[in-house]
């Protein structure tokens, strides 16, 4: 069953520059995706308008059911409530502890207090930080942070987790610590869309992959099928 | 319930937030002290004119003088009759004995002359003296009461009363422009400090929109956040309305350089001043975040 489907998605901005064009893409319950291509191709763009940070100028974009593409701006909670987004900065609240930034999540969503505080030590257990809970963040490694980051993205369940390139700022052996907790995360039944730069990780993993040129899918490796020589030759 | 539960955290997380953006919030809350001091000042100024104004002319008396043949029924019918009219505050009734007596009383000279008057030789008349309710109509109450049979003359400081009026009118409205003004003022630094502030933390609503509050989940923290700012700032101005005025009051014993100009008594009025700036602090601070975040709310 498709957790996404994107049906002839284009996306122009207003200085004419069109970052995508006319995409079709379909993403499986459970999937674990790489979207890869050089600087510039639409990667981030394509993954912003599955979390509706950015609005596709034409086609349909379904989400978990939701049609992202008509979600009005004071509806894109609802959509943000399904998902969890990693980015490459973390984006961590400084001036709340490990516990209250991974809390956060829940709270907005009103939920009672035993139940964050279950979850949340859950969670952080999964991603191996419950000793730091009291912790701020600026006390934290570059891939503690992460882990914080991916622990607030998947505290509520979320059936979808996008990441912009999560371990753009991390050394290899963070790097592949981060993936280890993404490919758990994964197996749990949560489907992943990740962006990177990094084709170790791709080649390592051997994930799904969809190389993206020039706001185009120019290549859609199943999983296992990824290599070095065949992206060589498509570009 | 939930609802419930999400208020109360909205409010733990502002107060949280007041302390943790310190250095911002410290900013906010100097702009409030410093603007409501001056409101403060304002309004006291404006109060204590209203209030001499509005002494000066409770004092405005109209005369009138009665006939000086009349009898004690005519006198009924013109009592009844003043009684009767709408504009009426208070009368009072002089006889001219009393008059006579007083000023026989103030002056040897007066004596003199007066202690020879029979009963129908002192030309001294009988006189009513009536306060108005509304000094802006004092010329036609007092034409009404010329109209009364038995009244011979009726005299009310014509002319004087009527730029009194107009003076006291005039400083009233400036008066209450300038608080108004003001206020304005104040709303626009306070919101626009506030502003600031929040821009700072821009990078803070992003992260909540990312997690999936919704626009009233963001906006209530900030809400929340410019009423605590508000009250905060307002601590300041209202210790120092309450101390200021109590010791101006009493260096002046009630009284600005003579009897004739009165302060208003500190008790309720600074509470009341007090209640005004809370007020004005709490509202101001909560438009000012409202403004703030609401320009974030859109992608």
């Amino acid at each position: 069953m498709d957790l996404i489907r994107m049906k002839g998605v284009k996306k122009s901005y207003k200085n004419g520059v069109t970052a995508i064009h006319n995409l079709d893409l379909r993403i499986k319950k459970g999937q674990f995706v790489f979207i890869i291509g050089p600087t510039g191709c639409g990667k981030s763009t394509l993954i912003k308008m599955l979390y509706r940070e950015e609005k596709p100028t034409a086609g349909h974009i379904i989400v978990g059911g939701l049609d992202v593409a008509k979600l009005r701006n004071s509806r894109v909670f609802k959509l943000r409530r399904k998902l969890g987004v990693v980015f490459q900065d973390f984006k961590l609240l400084p001036k709340s502890t490990v516990y209250e930034n991974v809390a956060f999540a829940l709270e907005v969503l009103g939920a009672p207090k035993d139940e964050i505080h279950a979850k949340v030590v859950k969670v952080l257990d999964l991603v191996g930080l419950k000793h730091k809970a009291k912790q701020y963040p600026n006390q934290l490694s570059g891939g503690e942070q992460q882990r914080v980051a991916i622990a607030r993205a998947i505290v509520n369940g979320p059936k979808l987790l996008i990441c912009d390139e999560p371990t753009g700022n991390l050394d290899e052996g963070t790097s592949m610590e981060i993936m280890k907790v993404l490919v758990e995360i994964n197996k749990m039944g949560t489907t992943i869309i990740m962006v990177t730069h990094d084709t170790e990780i791709v080649s390592a993993l051997k994930k799904r992959t969809i190389l993206l040129d020039s706001g185009r899918i120019v290549k859609d490796f199943e999983e296992g099928t990824f290599s070095y020589e065949a992206i060589k030759n498509v570009r | 319930m939930k609802l419930l539960r999400m208020l109360g955290r909205n409010i733990r997380d502002s107060f949280k937030s007041v302390f943790r953006n310190f250095a911002l919030s410290l900013a906010s809350i100097s702009c409030i002290t410093i603007t409501l001091i001056v409101v403060s000042i304002s309004i006291i100024l404006s109060i204590n004119v209203n209030n001499f104004a509005s002494l000066v002319e409770k004092d405005v008396t109209i005369v009138a003088f009665l006939d000086t043949q009349i009898t004690e029924e005519q006198k009924t019918v013109v009592e009844e009759t003043i009684k009767s009219l709408d504009n009426i505050d208070s009368y009072e009734f002089t006889s001219k004995k009393d008059i006579t007596e007083e000023m026989m009383d103030s002056s040897e000279t007066f004596k003199n002359i007066m202690a020879n008057w029979s009963e129908e030789e002192n030309p001294i008349q009988d006189t009513y003296q009536v306060k108005v309710k509304e000094i802006e109509k004092i010329g036609k109450t007092a034409k009404e009461i010329e109209g009364i049979k038995g009244v011979s003359v009726v005299k009310y400081g014509e002319g004087m009363v009527e730029q009194l009026v107009v003076v006291f009118d005039t400083v009233r409205k400036i008066c209450i422009g300038m608080v108004i003004a003001l206020i304005l003022v104040t709303a626009f630094l306070i919101s626009n400090t506030i502003k600031i502030t929040i821009v700072a933390r821009k990078r803070e609503i992003d992260i909540m929109r990312l997690v999936g509050a919704s626009n009233i989940n963001i906006k209530i923290p900030f809400i929340f956040e410019g009423l605590f700012l508000g009250a905060l700032g307002s601590i300041i101005p209202i210790i120092a309305t309450v101390i200021g005025y109590d010791t101006l009051f009493e260096h002046f014993d009630g009284q600005l350089f003579s009897p004739f100009i009165q302060l208003v008594n500190p008790n309720p009025f600074t509470f009341y001043v007090s209640l005004i700036l809370l007020i004005i602090g709490i509202l101001v601070g909560m438009f000012g975040s409202w403004r703030a975040v609401r320009k974030h709310m859109k992608i």
